[in-house]
């Protein structure tokens, strides 16, 4: 699973998407191969942490229902913390369940970003789920999931 | 308050259908008589601000015959719900009387024997006789005149002109703003143009600069009618680049951004908006969807999905409203502002019945200017057709039978496949054929009729990717438009069921066998959103085929079963 690194919270939100779209990128040069399914995901994520029970909630992610152009469909994601030494957001992992491989970027922060929000853009093969996990500095995991379709389009009204 | 059985305050011109079918000249003169302008403009006025709105016009200068869907569901929660709700249903949810002129306008009921009855509907000549009444009754200072788009596109002059007959003669009606969708299919460096040269508002909060993130477009503006304070935030139609080709408009980002209106929104109520007004392109049920998640709108003028419903739908305080399409009606609504509330409202869908309002005689100057250079290819006669041609409804329409039959015949293709487009006028039995009702149904900036080879696995995935298109129970994942129409083939559909799972029993009904997921079909269709497609514009498809037939006879359609409903 690739996992670029993305530092986050400048506040910079052009700046940022762009760099972000950067890292993204390294996920979308994949060839074509057997797509991967929600089993890929809860495999992976149990590489990360081991099958640990995860919450929903504090994460807003924010992608378009309808992607208008399947190669790069923005997604945003915020976690809601203090982000301070005792409390803060230490990773946000993105996943495409339905990508040849389902690993779409990983964002690392610290109390110093003072926000945990990231943007970027991913390519998606095909209609599918986002799922985006975040790992709290007190070990706890939150999760949140949202359908994105990619259509062939056309025929509209 | 008005009621649902105020609908058309004095006209209740009922003539039985049994009568209705053989009427002559007389009795039809008679009927049009009791359907009076002052009857239909009739409006008790209350407050001090009057909205009026029209949306989905598509290009029609000239009124027309349009038929309303026989079929026409709602999937999820929007069930059995306006404006899912067709014919005898609708009439009973709304207490119209089986015949009456608002059942004709309405309803497919009866529609070949009450369209001789009632006539055509619309024309913008006549559209702006009810709007200069409600202005002269208002006052200018208290109307607002707001369009909800998909106003250039629709008809061959538009397309000759890319719009420019439909802004010229619009802007004679003078609206205050407008939103887009068809428009933009005339790519974006012309949008752009035609929207800074307008004399009022194109607003957009949803469209995007791709790379900055910035409107295109204002988002909103400030007016003041009747001593309130108005907000008009515009939402254009948000799967533009999904729906239609995106590489028109390839610098541009849509979406629905509703969390962005909702800031919107706040903004206009800080900057002292006493009524907050949406004007979107959205279709009803993303509307309905939206009102229920942003706060504080008071009023959201609906458009794209074509619905006409003769009274507003209330989701919290937000009142819904759904003008129909192609000029059949003009929607007025009253409202008596008071501490920044709706306080009271009185609401009317006004038909715009071509043969009872009359026509403005300076847009019918206009109207006839802007179509002169156009004249003797519009009233070409091609062929006759002796059954109704119509395009609404979610699964098939005889318009669309006939542009499927002439894509097989043409070229020589086992498969047809024509977009679920809801704009195009009807025609009755005995009508001629002209090049300008064949261009009222195929006018568009991509008209390419392609051929290829697609696997029967090929043809299954398009299905199910437009059935969820109409079918998803969430609107937020709904394009709006019917079921892509489909020649040679036979299929079942099963709405309730999730995406991938609801078409089965596919057929090529030619031979009656079961469609082959490996086998290679030659396809021919129209309309793909795909750039460089290769092959003749379907007007002349359609137009060689009609020539060839000279009549047109479509028989009914029973190639799509459907389940789940």
């Amino acid at each position: 699973m690739p996992s670029p690194t993305q530092q986050s919270g400048e506040g910079l939100s052009r700046r940022h998407a762009l760099c972000a779209a950067g890292a993204g990128a390294l996920a979308m040069l994949m060839p074509r191969v057997v797509l991967a399914d929600e089993a890929a995901v809860a495999e992976a994520l149990k590489k990360l942490y081991g099958g640990k029970a995860m919450a929903e909630g504090r994460i807003k992610l924010d992608v378009p229902p309808i992607a208008e152009n399947g190669l790069v469909v923005p997604i945003g994601v915020e976690v809601d913390s203090p982000m301070t030494e005792a409390d803060h957001v230490k990773a946000v992992h993105v996943f495409a369940d339905g990508n040849p491989l389902p690993g779409v970027v990983t964002y690392r922060f610290t109390p110093d970003c003072g926000k945990a929000s990231a943007t970027t853009r991913m390519r998606l093969a095909q209609s599918q789920n986002i799922v985006c996990v975040a790992e709290m500095s007190n070990g706890a995991l939150f999760t949140a999931k949202a359908p994105v379709k990619v259509t062939i389009g056309g025929c509209g009204g | 308050m008005l009621h649902r059985r105020h609908f058309f305050q004095a006209a209740t011109a009922a003539a039985a259908i049994a009568a209705a079918a053989g009427l002559g000249p007389l009795k039809r003169v008679a009927a049009q008589q009791r359907l009076t302008q002052k009857d239909i403009l009739a409006f008790p006025s209350l407050g001090t601000v009057t909205l009026l709105h029209v949306c989905d016009i598509h290009a029609q200068l000239m009124p027309l015959y349009f038929r309303e869907p026989e079929v026409n569901l709602g999937p999820g929660e929007a069930k059995g719900k306006p404006p899912h709700l067709t014919d005898a249903a609708f009439r009973d949810y709304y207490r119209i009387g089986r015949g009456t002129a608002e059942a004709y306008a309405l309803t497919s009921e009866d529609f070949a024997a009450l369209a001789k009855n009632y006539g055509r509907m619309g024309g913008l000549d006549r559209i702006a006789t009810v709007v200069k009444s409600a202005r002269a009754e208002r006052g200018d200072e208290r109307v607002l005149f707001l369009d909800s788009g998909d106003t250039w596109q629709g008809s061959w002059t538009s397309l000759k002109t890319q719009g420019q007959d439909m802004i010229d003669t619009m802007a004679l009606l003078k609206p205050d703003a407008m939103v887009g969708h068809w428009e933009f299919t005339y790519g974006a460096e012309r949008v752009e143009q035609a929207a800074k040269a307008l004399p009022f508002a194109f607003l957009a909060q949803n469209v995007r600069d791709a790379e900055w993130n910035e409107t295109v477009f204002p988002a909103r503006k400030m007016f003041e009618r009747g001593g309130v304070k108005i907000a008009v935030i515009g939402q254009a139609f948000p799967y533009t680049p999904v729906a239609n080709p995106r590489w028109m408009i390839e610098r541009w980002e849509f979406g629905i951004r509703d969390e962005e209106l909702q800031k919107h929104v706040d903004a206009a109520r800080a900057e002292g908006a006493q009524l907050v007004v949406v004007l979107s392109h959205n279709g009803f049920d993303v509307d309905r969807k939206m009102a229920g998640r942003v706060r504080g709108i008071d009023v959201l003028l609906t458009g794209h999905t074509h619905d006409a419903l003769p009274d507003v739908v209330k989701v919290g305080s937000t009142l819904l409203v759904a003008s129909g399409s192609h000029g059949k009606f003009v929607s007025r609504l009253d409202i008596d502002v008071a501490g920044g509330k709706v306080k009271d409202y009185r609401y009317r869908l006004i038909p715009v019945f071509a043969d009872a309002i009359a026509p403005d005689a300076e847009v019918a100057a206009a109207v006839k200017k802007a179509r002169a250079p156009f004249e003797r290819e519009l009233g070409r006669e091609i062929a006759r057709t002796e059954s109704t041609l119509y395009r609404r409804g979610n699964f098939n329409g005889t318009f669309d039978d006939l542009i499927c039959q002439a894509m097989l015949a043409e070229r020589d293709a086992e498969v047809a496949l024509s977009p679920g487009f809801r704009w195009g006028g009807s025609l009755l039995a005995g009508d001629p054929i002209t090049f300008e009702a064949l261009t009222n149904a195929t006018a568009i900036t991509y008209p390419n009729c392609y051929r290829t080879t697609m696997s029967g696995a090929q043809l299954k995935d398009i299905l199910e990717d437009v059935a969820d298109n109409i079918f998803n129970p969430d609107p937020y994942y709904q394009g709006g438009g019917d079921m892509v129409r489909i020649g040679g083939i036979g299929f079942a559909i099963d709405i309730a069921r999730p995406m991938g799972s609801r078409i089965s029993d596919m057929t090529v009904l030619k031979t009656g066998k079961p469609v082959d997921p490996a086998r290679g079909y030659a396809v021919s269709g129209w309309a793909s959103v795909g750039e460089n497609v290769e092959g003749p514009p379907i007007w002349e498809v359609v137009e060689k085929h009609l020539a060839r037939i000279k009549t047109v006879r479509i028989e009914p359609n029973t190639a799509v079963k459907v389940k789940g409903a």
